[in-house]
């Protein structure tokens, strides 16, 4: 009795023994996962238009999360999300700076201030008429819905290639870098015939109108940013003899 | 008494160090069995030494064990554990010597080489060292030119012969090719290396945009998509004749072809009625019928390759890219993945797993990376395979215990290829960027 008493302490002795021990021993035991960090703020700053004539105004727009201080440089402390009209006397590049517990995230966005116009009688050619007149629109992450923004120009559009009715072109639809090449070339499938659909309905004869998707193999823009996947994610139109 | 006690420990002890790998699925292909333990130490040569026997051993020699590593079912036994002499014919082994510690070997592969009258001929032999009785489980002999090329292709079939004896009879891989594409030349083109990233050679010249290139199943031909000649259409390359071979133009979107089980079919997206959808033609082109009829894109097909009834692909019907499966014919519709954002599904050869590229936090402004995970069509459960950088297309090789993806992780796209568990990744491609991989049906 003695005996089994004695040896099931020594049996106890060596299972906690050889648990800690092998405890010890293990290499890097996986670390306790940290408290979750504050989440980055995120920011999203855009223009519309973003190429404008002189003494023309254009429409900043911008959206934040996770920020507790965003500022427009220049402007000064304003809301999370918001939009303000601006006229630039000159090209202009604005920064909106979100700053939060998570960090600082800053976007920017462009406007080009064009060259005043030199007037309605230069000569220009078809093709350079259709580049000035008929603009490329835009579309939201992962979406081939035509935005308020991208119909207005449609619209514009559509009128320029009333006046030009022997015109034919090319709608090239555009995705940004993030997701799979595959999906991507389907997305800008969708994203080139939504455009051609909306200037068929605009009364834009089809047959003047072919499209083609290049996915995200001819971006026009290379950083990995919001500002410039919000420049890849387009219809492009380009004129064709 | 004291056994059970020891033994509760020990269970406690095995409980505590299995606990991070929760999320393994079984895969059913020999991965995660009991490994044997091999031994391969450096074939000798056969007679006397010249400049290029030397070589072509070294060549033969590394081949043979990264082959023998990369099959996921050895144990490798360190050569720092070797007996000091190593055998080059079986009058030279010592049985006791391989199976006893330090090497503790289960299995031993050996031989000689040795290169005469241009001709490189190799001999090789496995043997299960616990067995004094007749310990020989292989003996071959290989004779071909003497090149590099052949000095790897000789190492990768004796490779095989062991892999397959040792392996649950499931053929190895070492023949086996990848098909990708590189940027090298200046633009995409279709590319084409040996499984171990050895021998990149380029395939297409088109000076365009190739994408998604898929092989056929008796490896005869490779289809892809082509932006040469002003639209996107499907386009094939036949291996025998080395050039690209006439397939229909469709008008539209074309894109993401893949061939059914038997070579007969091609399933592929295409938008020649308006929305990408898929369609499924005749090997040749004839015929395409549509499967599909939702809105949105509707792309990236991938057979069942052992049923050959069910098709996988990813669609956008629902917002986001989801997986999706259904019956060949188009019937039977089901979604696989919850959210996110999931494409490029992978079918596994025994028909019961999808590799797919999934980022579960997908948005705007979401830092989350995109992983291949793999899932379990049945049940429905999944687990993640990687862990850094953004990857996507990933592709199960023949023998369905290997994964060949692209990856982001050390910047620019490169290929990289692992056990389906997730273990031993590594890179196959330094230069440019090499996207799409796609691997052999055998």
């Amino acid at each position: 009795m003695a005996k089994t008493r004695k040896w099931t302490t020594l049996a106890l002795a060596l299972a906690v023994i050889l648990t800690l021990g092998a405890c010890k021993k293990k290499e890097a035991p996986p670390t306790p996962p940290p408290p979750p960090p504050a989440p980055a703020p995120t920011a999203s700053l855009s223009a519309n238009p973003n190429v404008i004539e002189p003494e023309q105004s254009t429409t900043l727009s911008w959206r934040t999360e996770n920020a507790t201080d965003v500022s427009l440089e220049g402007m000064g402390t304003v809301e999370a999300n918001g939009s303000r009209s601006v006229t630039p006397s000159g090209s202009t590049t604005y920064r909106l700076i979100a700053k939060g517990p998570g960090g600082t995230q800053e976007a920017t966005a462009r406007v080009t201030v064009t060259a005043p116009s030199a007037g309605p009688m230069t000569s220009a050619g078809d093709e350079e008429m259709f580049a000035q007149n008929v603009k490329d629109v835009f579309f939201d992450y992962d979406s081939y819905d035509i935005r308020s923004d991208a119909a207005r120009q449609i619209a514009a559009n559509a009128r320029f290639l009333a006046q030009h009715p022997n015109m034919r072109f090319l709608i090239e639809g555009h995705c940004d870098e993030r997701g799979s090449t595959e999906y991507n070339l389907g997305l800008g499938d969708n994203r080139a015939s939504s455009v051609k659909e909306a200037l068929v309905r605009a009364g834009v004869s089809a047959d003047r109108v072919k499209t083609i998707s290049f996915g995200k193999e001819k971006p026009f823009c290379t950083e990995s940013n919001e500002q410039c996947w919000q420049q890849n994610r387009r219809g492009h139109f380009v004129f064709q003899r | 008494m004291v056994k059970r006690l020891l033994a509760f420990a020990l269970v406690l002890l095995t409980a505590a160090s299995a606990a991070p790998q929760e999320d393994w699925i079984r895969t059913g292909t020999g991965l995660g069995q009991e490994k044997v333990r091999l031994a391969a130490p450096e074939f000798q040569l056969a007679f006397g030494g010249t400049p290029q026997s030397d070589t072509l051993r070294k060549v033969f020699s590394d081949t043979l064990w990264n082959d023998l590593e990369n099959a996921g079912i050895f144990d490798m036994v360190s050569k720092s554990f070797y007996p000091l002499s190593q055998p080059a014919r079986p009058a030279d082994v010592v049985l006791d010597a391989w199976r006893n510690p330090p090497p503790n070997a289960g299995m031993l592969a050996f031989g000689n080489l040795g290169v005469s009258q241009d001709q490189l001929v190799v001999k090789g032999w496995l043997y299960d060292v616990k067995n004094d009785a007749s310990p020989q489980v292989l003996a071959k002999q290989y004779s071909e030119a003497a090149t590099t090329e052949n000095a790897r292709r000789i190492a990768h079939r004796f490779a095989n012969e062991i892999i397959f004896r040792l392996g649950g009879g499931l053929p190895g891989i070492a023949e086996s090719k990848i098909f990708f594409i590189s940027n090298r030349s200046g633009h995409k083109e279709v590319w084409a290396m040996d499984y171990d990233g050895e021998g990149q050679r380029q395939l297409t010249r088109s000076g365009s945009i190739a994408l998604s290139p898929r092989v056929s199943p008796d490896g005869g031909r490779v289809a892809f998509t082509s932006f040469a000649g002003g639209g996107v259409e499907l386009a094939m390359y036949s291996m025998e004749l080395g050039r690209l071979v006439s397939f229909p133009r469709y008008g539209g979107t074309n894109a993401s072809p893949a061939w059914s089980p038997d070579g007969t079919k091609l399933a592929f997206s295409s938008s020649m009625r308006g929305d990408p959808e898929i369609f499924v033609a005749e090997a040749s082109g004839a015929s395409p019928k549509r499967l599909t009829a939702f809105r949105g894109p509707d792309i990236s097909p991938a057979w069942n390759p052992k049923s050959g009834s069910q098709i996988a692909f990813v669609s956008g019907r629902s917002g986001l890219p989801q997986i999706y499966i259904m019956d060949a014919d188009g019937a039977n519709v089901q979604r696989l993945t919850d959210g996110g954002y999931a494409v490029s599904p992978s079918w596994s050869p025994n028909g019961q797993f999808l590799a797919f590229a999934w980022n579960r936090k997908y948005g705007p402004g979401a830092p989350g990376g995109q992983d291949i995970y793999l899932m379990d069509i049945a049940t429905k459960q999944w687990v993640q395979l990687t862990r850094a950088g953004n990857n996507d297309s990933p592709s199960w090789s023949p023998d369905g215990r290997h994964i060949v993806f692209q990856s982001s992780r050390k910047g620019g796209q490169q290929i990289w290829s692992m056990l389906a568990d997730g273990s031993q990744q590594r890179p196959l491609t330094a230069s440019g960027s090499n996207t799409q991989p796609n691997w052999s049906w055998k």
